[in-house]
């Protein structure tokens, strides 16, 4: 009989064995090879033949063989093969600034009523300063011919000075320079053969260097992105899949897809295998809405999170990027001139022209709900400058289908707003009447606003603003992707101000939490003076 | 009372012994990870407490679906018959007798596994708490793949709940055990299935319906 006092034990160790044993099988010793996640299957497979290839080589094409005087004479020479790419690009948002098809609808867009809160309006293209990245020869804005170059030459060579140069000898007799110019010309035909779809520096000479210098808008955009590692971007890395931006930002007609002012990048998300014509603009074009391995808990989180809030932890993380910028400090001067201050990372934090600024890297980016929209506040709306006023800022909410939390980099500064009006104001920056030669912001605003057509009252003072870039780019590999607690966490949760759902970990009920440990504690009080109580009468029994 | 000589009777089967510390197993660990999924504290990590969760609380669906076919194929559910005769008995045994050396007023035997306060309170936790537990657990493991019933936050704050009933439950279950013979006869009692009861105890009829035959 006592035989039996060792098989129960025996059976109890034997199933927990069991049970542990199956549970590690189930989760903790699946090689991780042998099962590869959908999504990682999915992109391998979209993405398989990626090499370019082409019929056409342009340094062989007679019409770019030939002495360029001007900018103008190399576009009509693409154009005369591409006939429509003028024209196509001519209705792009690249090359209207204007967020609407229609002309006159001046409402959205750098060359419309829209702000920010960096060099603040591109005053209908009359602040020269901005034109230096509208793609027109020789800044001159809608009213110049088309510089296709600029997107689709991968020389690195400088057109404009070269162009300029060789304008200036050909009204010089001299035989010597005759001859640089000759020199000067065989350059430029050299270089104009080097036809490219648009490479991460054509992009980048602009979108890198947004609102006056590198990484000062985008935060996860800037410099960095030209040749960067994987590290820094799983999918741009040159170390790995070394995409291009147009690998992601497909074109139609010269309409490059991503987020418009208020409209998002898609309306709707949507897999490759759904709709094999559909931009690639979103993650679940390639990585489909269930990315990560079968019955992974993540999955689950695809309707609600979007993948860039767990898989770009930090943003600006090799170049700083610009997180403030107060114009009511500019205008300052040392000994009566203006001056620079030099901060932390080799930034200035103070320029007379400008304001104040910070600078910060490694930034963790703030989340809130996105439908991929943005409200837009423009120089054309009322605002309420008792608050913080929300120049740019994401819609959605849980509710939302489309909506996912999503991260962002929330520029915070203080621009110029017009007190009797209540509508921000579009000061002219560059030029001899801008207020970088006058540091007369009043006249600043008044050649500005007159650009734009919105009347100024003569009465302005500085308001605090927030301007909110989704961060979408510098997308870590998935071995740096968030860990659970970085949200699933009482105190200092990421998501702290996400509302509109229960996130397990983050989240309780105060009341039912303290009925519960109420009733814990009073068993423990309970057995504790009832355990007392047998001891001090030893459970009644006299010895 | 002192006469009366202590006896061991083999009154809990291989398998409800099994079944009792395995649950306890479960039980433990699903309250351990359950809290450190609700935030209360660091300790596997939380994706490994959430694996560990979900798998052993799968389990025990599973195992108690065994449990509830054995209860009424061996006619044990009727140990759980709850009733009201001895009970207040029972409860002022436990809250003044104890004390003065008195005996149980109930004594175990095979026919009768639980005296009527357990019965109250076993019946309580198996046919209530079990299954808002079962059922919270299970409507949260799937929540993204069925119907959404129930908003998230009502099943996490009940599912959050009842596991803290639970835990009281637990907190006095292993207070009770020292209350036997010696402080471990109840707990010896389960691990070897022989029990210790005075020998001349009386059992009464109605205390043994669960084991009469027809």
């Amino acid at each position: 009989m006592k035989k039996r006092y060792f098989i129960l034990p025996g059976l109890i160790m034997l199933s927990i064995t069991v049970l542990v044993l199956s549970f590690q099988a189930v989760y903790a010793s699946t090689p991780p090879d042998v099962e590869e996640a959908l999504g990682r299957t999915l992109a391998k497979q979209a993405v398989k033949n990626s090499k370019r290839w082409t019929t056409v080589d342009h340094a062989k094409i007679d019409a770019l063989n030939q002495d360029f005087t001007s900018g103008e004479e190399i576009t009509q020479a693409c154009l005369s093969c591409h006939s429509e790419a003028a024209t196509q690009f001519h209705k792009s948002i690249h090359w209207t600034w204007l967020a609407s098809g229609d002309k006159s609808d001046m409402r959205y867009g750098k060359a419309g009523y829209s702000v920010n809160n960096f060099c603040i309006s591109g005053n209908a293209m009359e602040d020269k300063s901005c034109l230096a990245c509208h793609p027109a020869w020789n800044k001159k804005g809608v009213q110049g011919e088309v510089n296709c170059l600029q997107c689709h030459n991968s020389s690195g060579f400088n057109f404009n000075e070269a162009l300029g140069d060789i304008e200036a000898f050909s009204k010089d007799g001299d035989p010597d320079t005759k001859e640089m110019m000759k020199d000067l010309q065989n350059e430029v035909k050299e270089a104009v053969t080097k036809v490219t779809f648009p490479t991460r520096k054509n992009c980048g000479d602009c979108h890198f260097t947004g609102g006056g210098g590198d990484g000062v808008k985008h935060g996860d955009l800037d410099t960095s992105l030209t040749k960067p590692n994987r590290l820094l971007d799983v999918h741009m890395g040159t170390d790995g899949k070394d995409f291009s931006c147009t690998r992601c930002h497909t074109t139609v007609d010269h309409n490059i897809a991503g987020r418009i002012y208020t409209n998002p990048a898609v309306a709707t998300r949507k897999s490759l295998l759904e709709d094999d014509l559909a931009p690639k603009i979103t993650c679940e074009s390639c990585h489909s809405s269930e990315p990560h391995k079968n019955d992974s808990k993540m999955n689950d989180h695809t309707d609600v999170v979007s993948c860039q809030a767990c898989h770009i932890p930090t943003f600006a993380r090799v170049n700083p990027t610009k997180m403030w910028w107060d114009w009511s400090k500019s205008g300052k001067m040392k000994d009566g001139k203006p001056y620079v201050e030099e901060g932390p990372f080799g930034k200035p934090i103070y320029k007379s022209i400008k304001g104040e600024f910070k600078w910060a890297k490694n930034v963790v980016p703030e989340y809130f709900w996105s439908n991929g929209s943005q409200t837009s506040t423009t120089a054309d709306d009322v605002i309420d400058p008792g608050q913080i006023v929300k120049v740019s800022h994401p819609v959605g909410d849980r509710t939302d289908p489309e909506s996912r939390i999503f991260p962002f980099k929330l520029h915070r500064g203080k621009q110029p707003y017009d007190k009797v009006h209540k509508k921000l104001l579009a000061p002219l920056l560059s030029g001899e009447k801008g207020y970088w030669e006058t540091f007369d912001m009043n006249a600043a605003i008044e050649y500005g606003n007159k650009a734009i057509g919105i009347p100024y009252s003569g009465e302005f003072d500085y308001v605090e603003t927030t301007y909110a870039f989704p961060i979408t780019h510098m997308v870590a590999p998935k071995e740096n992707a968030l860990n659970c607690t970085q949200c699933h966490i009482r105190e200092n949760s990421r998501l702290a101000n996400i509302t509109g759902l229960y996130m397990p970990g983050r989240d309780k009920s105060n009341l039912f939490d303290t009925i519960g440990w109420l009733s814990v504690l009073g068993a423990l009080a309970g057995v504790l003076l009832h355990g007392l109580g047998r001891f001090f009468t030893r459970n009644g029994k006299e010895e | 009372m002192k006469d009366k000589r202590i006896i061991k009777i083999y009154l809990y089967t291989r398998y409800e012994r099994l079944w009792h510390w395995l649950q306890a197993f479960m039980v433990i660990s699903l309250i351990v990870t359950g809290l450190e999924i609700h935030g209360t504290y660091k300790l596997f990590g939380f994706q490994t407490a959430v694996n560990i969760h979900n798998f052993i609380g799968l389990s025990w669906l599973v195992l108690f679906a065994f449990f509830v076919f054995w209860l009424f194929t061996t006619g044990e559910w009727k140990q759980y018959i709850p009733t009201t005769k001895k009970l207040f008995s029972v409860i002022l045994y436990y809250s003044w007798g104890i004390f003065q050396g008195k005996p149980h007023p109930v004594q175990k035997s095979k026919g009768v596994k639980h005296n009527p306060l357990q019965r109250l309170a076993y019946l309580g936790i198996s046919a209530m708490l079990l299954p808002v537990q079962m059922a919270t657990g299970l409507l949260y493991y799937l929540y993204n793949d069925i119907p959404q019933i129930l908003p998230l936050s009502v099943l996490a704050i009940i599912h959050t709940l009842v596991a803290l009933f639970l835990l009281n439950f637990l907190v006095v279950h292993l207070y009770m055990t020292t209350t036997g013979h010696s402080l471990f006869s109840h707990i010896s009692g389960m691990i070897t299935g022989w029990e210790e009861i005075y020998e001349t105890t009386q059992i009464e009829d109605w205390e043994t319906q669960a084991t009469k035959k027809k």
